[in-house]
């Protein structure tokens, strides 16, 4: 995309003139977009001709929820997250619990860390899964890259994926060369990702050339599935029936490294930086850009007039079992870390292992028709 | 798309004095200077490596865009700043329908027809049954004066209506316009239609500050638009900011409407009950003529040249823009077989009541003409009145128990 000399024709109209109407928004950009920001920034374009009016469109055109506050911005490349610092760090800050510019973000992949999470009562977790997300240095981000770009990523993707061994040897299934068969099968596998119809992505760009260079690679015991294309560069999931949250975490640090290992190789690592931890597209995935949950089965307790307090003193959050935006069906809710800057991994792993083992003994002491005042947890 | 050769590493320096990193695969960064520019498109790859993969879309741009004309075309931009990629993005997005052939690209300002004539052109010859814009002349005419036997038996028409779009000159196109021009057509055109009078006296309803009884008022009356859902339009990025700068004239006996910013700059619309298509064109055309009047008496003028006529986002919308059309009872010609040869041969096109992409109710159906290049407003406008009255007599011939005939082909005058 050129952005540079058509921004260059937007400095002839004023900052009032440019400036979009947020009267009726309620997200994280509209909240700090004020009009000498937006003046200070407006001017400027990233190596790759990324400006601010990129970076804030999709913000601009989803007003937002008076109840879910949306992000209502995207970084277009890695630089974005200098260039508009003036914009994105106090969405960051807002975003991410008061995340400073000056701190330091901490990665640890190292699976031994992990305490417990191998004794989740199956009779309660249905299932265990943590993803990710990477971005391959060197090629802009998913609202601004080019068809060759995007080619050039799934390229790589495919290659570094095709040399994984053992319990990562897998397939490679591009959206635009699937049989009907092997579509069945992945949809059937719940695997399959869809074009993007949210307009939070759609007008961020994202789905554009849709379904130009973007696929699915798991492996074969279909416990590690890697979307090439979609919302990010990559989207790294492990995952497995049942409660062992410490296998699915194993599997997910030694796949990722083996995938990067090979990346690197290539000269195009993935993108990260001290203070921003892993970067990518949705300042919301900044820092280890992880989700490690579970679906659970929480009937009484998802009943319980403390169900929100003790999820937000566990800081974990509730989804239906569709993922974001669903409801949960017979009781059973997908839970999962609510942070994602300025704590590892292992820690946000580690929160979800053991909240997750007190709300399911919560859960039982409510069968039994006990209370569990006794057991509300304090502030994490 | 592989590049079959490995590229050696390059620091290529960029105008602005920055390097830029080589990648030992399968592209090769590369930069080329814009045409007509001192300003650099950034291209992290190959044109070979950019170019879409049409094999699975039937639409106009795909029937034309070949990688020759793409590796021609894909470093360029409009003195705005509006590329290839942004044009055909519709197309590449939106892979079209086996029976329905879809254009697939938009102009971004009024430049981007000459910057990418080279596929612009192909795309209007195919649209525009085989004009050509390198050596063809548009002829323009809102004489209404000229119109034949325009009132129709009201027992069949029951609503007339003509539409087009216009166009402000220096003023970027829905896919490309900043929030800052968007806002400068409201105001230029806002500012004019404040100065029209007598029967054409109205009111502005902007979409960001209607009153939720005007809103209602204009939902019964069927003029407000909505937010565009259609991905041939979401694509090309013509929802951007909704929905400011949004709006709706009418005048006040709601025979003389006028959309602001939506698919269009303007849209302007003369419609009222009834078979009277002579006094709805009349209207259209002293109407248009006056706003004319008013924006230039401001210093602005309407995109218009001899070869395309007046300019328009959509290629297919060139020439008049217009679209003339009744909303007529034909439920015996409508379950004749022949029905779709007859219109084909009279040069009309059926759509349902409810517009583009809607199904006919009760046997009524919108029915106007294809073209809309090559042949002037008054021609059009004839071409429909005479089809329309043909299609009544079908009608009424039909009603009796008599035959029909299907019409000879109408020649296209060139």
């Amino acid at each position: 995309m050129t952005k540079n000399c058509h921004n260059d024709y937007k400095m002839k109209f004023s900052r009032d003139d440019e400036y979009p109407d947020l009267t009726q928004h309620n997200n994280h950009m509209a909240k700090v977009l004020s009009k000498e920001i937006y003046d200070k920034l407006r001017s400027k374009s990233t190596p790759s001709g990324f400006t601010v009016d990129d970076v804030i469109q999709t913000g601009v055109d989803n007003p937002g929820h008076p109840f879910i506050m949306t992000v209502g911005c995207v970084a277009g490349d890695e630089e974005s997250y200098e260039v508009f610092k003036d914009l994105l760090d106090p969405i960051i800050s807002d975003r991410h619990g008061g995340y400073k510019p000056t701190d330091k973000h901490k990665t640890d992949l190292n699976f031994e860390n992990l305490k417990g999470g191998d004794d989740l009562d199956p009779n309660y977790v249905l299932s265990s899964r943590v993803r990710t997300g990477r971005s391959i240095k060197g090629f802009t981000l998913p609202p601004h890259n080019s068809r060759g770009e995007r080619r050039a990523i799934q390229n790589l993707s495919i290659e570094a994926l095709a040399s994984l061994e053992g319990e990562f040897k897998g397939k490679y299934y591009p959206l635009d060369g699937m049989t009907d068969a092997e579509q069945e099968q992945l949809i059937a596998d719940h695997f399959l990702f869809d074009k993007p119809v949210s307009p939070l992505l759609t007008c961020a760009g994202m789905a554009r050339d849709w379904p130009d260079a973007r696929g699915i690679w798991h492996n074969d015991n279909k416990t590690f599935l890697v979307w090439v294309n979609e919302e990010d560069h990559l989207r790294v999931i492990s995952m497995q029936k049942g409660g062992n949250m410490k296998e699915v975490f194993r599997r997910f640090c030694v796949g990722l490294q083996k995938i990067e290992e090979i990346f690197k190789k290539h000269n195009h690592g993935f993108m990260w930086n001290e203070h921003l931890g892993y970067i990518l597209t949705c300042p919301s995935n900044l820092g280890t850009g992880l989700r490690g949950g579970v679906h659970v089965k929480l009937p009484k307790l998802s009943t319980h007039a403390k169900f929100e307090e003790i999820l937000t003193r566990l800081r974990l959050q509730k989804r239906g079992t569709g993922g974001v935006d669903t409801a949960s069906v017979g009781g059973v809710f997908d839970i999962s870390n609510a942070d994602r800057l300025g704590s590892s991994e292992v820690d946000q792993v580690q929160l979800v292992v053991d909240g997750v083992k007190l709300m399911v003994e919560m859960e039982k002491k409510l069968e039994k028709g006990e209370s569990i005042d006794g057991m509300i947890p304090a502030q994490k | 798309m592989k590049n079959s050769s490995l590229s050696e590493s390059l620091i290529v320096p960029l105008l602005q004095g920055q390097k830029v990193n080589h990648c030992l695969h399968s592209c090769h960064f590369s930069l080329s200077p814009i045409a007509a520019h001192s300003h650099v498109i950034f291209h992290l790859c190959l044109c070979s490596a950019e170019f879409p993969d049409l094999r699975k879309h039937n639409n106009c741009m795909a029937s034309n865009l070949t990688p020759a004309i793409y590796a021609k075309l894909c470093d360029r931009a409009t003195p705005n700043g509006f590329t290839l990629d942004e044009a055909i993005q519709t197309g590449v997005d939106n892979p079209g329908h086996p029976f329905i052939k879809t254009v697939g690209m938009v102009a971004g300002d009024e430049e981007s027809y000459e910057v990418f004539a080279e596929l612009l052109d192909p795309v209007i010859k195919e649209r525009h049954n085989g004009y050509d814009p390198r050596v063809m002349k548009h002829p323009t005419d809102l004489d209404s004066s000229k119109i034949q036997s325009g009132q129709f038996d009201e027992r069949y028409v029951l609503s007339s209506r003509v539409r087009t779009g216009r166009s402000i000159r220096g003023l970027s196109l829905p896919p490309a316009c900043t929030r800052a021009e968007r806002r400068e057509v409201e105001r230029v055109v806002v500012d004019a239609l404040s100065g029209l009078k007598g029967d054409l006296t109205g009111k502005y309803y902007s979409l960001t500050q209607m009153t939720e009884k005007e809103q209602q008022q204009l939902i019964d009356d069927h003029f407000l638009f909505d937010k565009p859902v259609s991905p041939l339009l979401t694509c090309a990025g013509m929802a951007r900011d909704w929905p400011d700068a949004r709006g709706i004239w009418h005048n006040i006996e709601k025979t003389f409407l006028i959309w602001v910013n939506e698919e269009d700059h303007t849209r302007v619309i003369s419609m009222e009950k009834g078979g009277n298509m002579k006094r709805v064109f009349e209207r259209f055309c002293r109407g248009l003529k006056e706003v004319e009047r008013l924006i230039q008496e401001r210093g602005w003028e309407f995109m218009w040249n001899e070869r395309l006529g007046y300019v328009l986002t959509c290629p297919s919308n060139l020439g008049t823009g217009l679209r003339a059309g009744v909303h007529v009872k034909l439920p015996l010609l409508s379950k004749d077989p022949r029905f779709s040869k007859i219109l084909d041969n009279l040069r009309l096109q059926k759509r349902g009541t409810g517009g583009v992409d809607t199904a006919a109710v009760g046997g009524v159906f919108d029915i106007s003409n294809l073209d809309r290049l090559g042949q002037s407003e008054v021609q059009l406008v004839q071409t429909v009145v005479d089809g329309v009255n043909y299609l009544i007599e079908c009608e009424k011939r039909l009603e009796r128990g008599q035959d029909i005939k299907v019409p000879p082909p109408i020649k296209l005058s060139k």
